[in-house]
């Protein structure tokens, strides 16, 4: 009876969790476009979120290094759907006359001038295959690393590559350095862009902001996420992680194939970053590398373990709480200081920073095991204490 | 040739700013198997006070003698770190030993960002010009250029890191802390006080870094609240490239790595026929550490470390 009713609660709760997030953009419109864009991002982070949350939750592999895959996605979108190839073989055939003019001839003048535009559907998976293969370079030296030495190893990878994008416009132009991407195409979907016109996309008679349009789309995005993640950690494979993370020589005896399962798991994980990467690019129009620095990792990383490591719900929440909460602080912290004290004594940004600190180390310390920790693992702390 | 001795000059000049500040890491490391990610910010808070005492001398007493207004400066922020260090153990990591791993890793994040805020609201956003002291005029070293400031700076970092070594080697407090990493439990049942102990290694983190952070300051000549993010990224890696938890290591790696960046830095634009410049410096230093921890799992110095970490 219990359970029925629990059941049919959660299912409540469920019913009016989807119909909030479905009608937040109408809520929030009426107070301009900023607040959706927040949402936006906020659907990105979950995505990486949940991806990090595959290496260091189901696998227990800490990566310090994570937004390399956020950036390797972000960069090929940068590279195959905006003018900067066009840049790349005019860099080529300066530097590389010979070169230049054979992968001039190659791709055809239009490619050489207007640079490659590829469809999204194209990229999206494009993207994770890319990135799931960085994931695996990365993970193949680091299979006999335990713990921090493996932390400080993908800190190192996040770094290189975060460093060549800083570099490598020169001597041939592959991401234009420290100026970044720019121009990049918006996500088409049937022919409608959707960064629309004016910021306004039209279908017929309907027309909505195209902050909204993105919302829907990263929603769908994140939802589908959210049901692998969920798939992934039920299945045979998240089993074989989760063994490894609790006792990995436990593991190998039980017949796991250790090696390939860590493989597969940077692989997956820098998957879904690949993904956000690409949607992040084609959502800004413009990418650079100050994007993809270790702050950034490591904000990742604060999302998953401060949600609930390995646990899903957790996870999302960690994420959304964290990538709003800064932008939240942004907009009140002024507003409400005037309303108290009549002036501004500490400077919006300054306070948003001091509050975020406070709250990543007040939180941790309330609920070490995260917001919302998965319930088995809460046990599991009970008994260890009690031995 | 010149050039081979200068690098080498410079390399050994950041490799002992490195390595004092990756024995902190490693300390605390070896004592509590957590890495201090706010250490850096330890150091940024010692470069900024040495640099207020600095203001203050060059203001009423300008003609004592450069030496001692560096070495009061000095003196001045070992008490300022040593306390940070203690609020910092106190508040973010005392409460979470028995927590799940990753959770002092995120309160040293926070801890982090709130000190590096609280410094720039103090010391302002913009780097600071860290007065010069010493006599600026280079010395030469066997083809090589060596200021007044790195001599000083080599000096105190060989003292440090040998009193050190005699601390935990000869002392009974050193043997008291070498029984709280093998294992706590045990040596608090043989009287060992290991929270004693704990800050107590804290602390001596937090003087080396002090003496670091304003020997690094006076040397690039600037101090700003955002400076202790790169030389505390590149001294964990140090600490982990040497073995993390071991004290000589942490030296070891501190040096070489400083001398690895600091060739490769000069070498590196050579070694590639000019394709990568000295800007991909910090790739070389990643590069090695990869290869390194590939070869040696846990570092050149480190013992094999536990499977459940």
């Amino acid at each position: 009876m219990s359970a029925n009713s629990s059941l049919s609660s959660s299912r409540i709760t469920l019913a009016l969790l989807a119909t909030a997030v479905l009608i937040f953009p109408l809520l929030a419109a009426p107070f301009g476009n900023a607040w959706v864009r927040i949402a936006d991002v906020a659907l990105l982070y979950i995505m990486l979120a949940l991806g990090l949350n595959v290496v260091v939750g189901f696998a227990g592999l800490l990566d310090l290094g994570y937004v390399a895959f956020f950036a390797i996605g972000a960069y090929l979108a940068g590279l195959l759907s905006s003018p900067q190839f066009a840049a790349t073989i005019e860099s080529l055939q300066l530097d590389f006359p010979v070169v230049g003019a054979w992968v001039t001839e190659w791709v055809g003048p239009v490619i050489a001038a207007q640079g490659i535009h590829l469809s999204v559907w194209l990229i999206i998976p494009l993207a994770a295959l890319v990135a799931g293969l960085a994931g695996a370079l990365l993970g193949a030296p680091t299979l006999k690393l335990r713990g921090d030495y493996l932390a400080i190893v993908t800190l190192g990878f996040g770094e290189i590559i975060r460093i060549f994008m800083n570099n490598l416009n020169g001597p041939i132009n592959i991401t234009n350095g420290p100026q970044g991407i720019n121009l990049i195409d918006p996500v088409r979907i049937g022919g409608v862009s959707l960064a629309g016109e004016a910021g306004v996309v039209r279908l017929g008679d309907l027309s909505i902001p195209s902050v909204n349009a993105y919302y829907y789309l990263f929603l769908l995005l994140a939802i589908a996420t959210i049901i692998f993640s969920h798939r992934l950690q039920h299945s045979r494979l998240g089993r074989a992680w989760i063994a490894i993370r609790e006792d990995e020589i436990a593991a190998k005896a039980m017949g796991i194939n250790v090696r390939n399962m860590k493989l597969l798991a940077f692989a997956m994980g820098a998957s879904f970053g690949g993904v956000a990467g690409a949607m992040f690019g084609a959502f800004q129009g413009f990418i650079s590398p100050e994007s993809f620095s270790l702050t950034d990792s490591i904000a990742i990383l604060a999302m998953v373990i401060l949600g609930g490591i390995g646990h899903i719900p957790g996870v999302v929440l960690g994420a959304v709480l964290l990538a709003a909460l800064p932008e939240l602080l942004r907009h009140t912290v002024e507003p409400i200081q005037m309303a108290l004290l009549g002036q501004v004594w500490i400077e919006a940004e300054v306070l948003r920073q001091l509050l975020y600190g406070l709250a990543l180390v007040l939180i941790m310390l309330a609920r070490p095991a995260g917001l919302w920790p998965a319930p088995q693992r809460e046990q599991q702390a009970h008994t260890e204490a009690a031995a | 040739m010149d050039t081979l001795v200068q690098q080498l000059i410079n390399g050994l000049v950041l490799g002992s700013v490195y390595a004092l500040i990756a024995l902190g890491y490693t300390m605390v490391y070896g004592v509590l198997n957590l890495i201090n990610f706010a250490h850096g910010e330890v150091l940024m808070i010692g470069a900024l006070t040495g640099w207020s005492i600095l203001q203050l001398l060059q203001h009423w007493v300008p003609e004592w003698p450069g030496m001692l207004k560096l070495a009061i400066a000095i003196i001045g922020a070992i008490p300022t770190c040593i306390i940070v260090s203690l609020v910092i153990e106190r508040v973010a990591y005392r409460r979470l030993r028995n927590a799940p791993r990753l959770a002092p890793l995120i309160t040293a994040i926070g801890v982090s960002i709130l000190l590096q805020t609280i410094a720039m609201m103090l010391w302002g956003r913009d780097p600071l010009p860290f007065p010069q002291v010493l006599p600026m005029t280079p010395l030469h070293v066997a083809g090589g250029l060596i200021t007044p400031t790195q001599v000083l700076l080599l000096l105190l970092a060989l003292l440090s890191m040998v009193a050190l070594a005699l601390l935990v080697e000869r002392t009974r407090i050193g043997r008291a802390m070498r029984a709280v990493a093998e294992n706590p439990r045990v040596a608090a049942l043989m009287g060992v006080d290991a929270n004693r102990i704990i800050m107590l290694t804290f602390a001596i983190g937090a003087t080396l870094a002090a003496i670091a952070g304003v020997m690094w300051a006076a040397n690039y000549a600037s101090a700003q609240f955002a400076m202790g993010f790169v030389p505390g990224l590149k001294a964990f890696s140090a600490a982990v490239l040497g073995g993390i938890g071991n004290i000589y290591g942490a030296m070891l790696g501190g040096l070489l790595l400083g001398l690895i960046e600091s060739l490769g830095a000069g070498y590196i634009g050579d070694m590639t026929a000019g394709v990568l410049g000295s800007h991909y410096q910090d790739i070389f230093a990643f590069i090695v550490l990869i290869l390194v921890l590939t070869l040696r799992p846990s570092g050149l110095m480190g013992e094999r470390v536990a499977d459940r970490s």
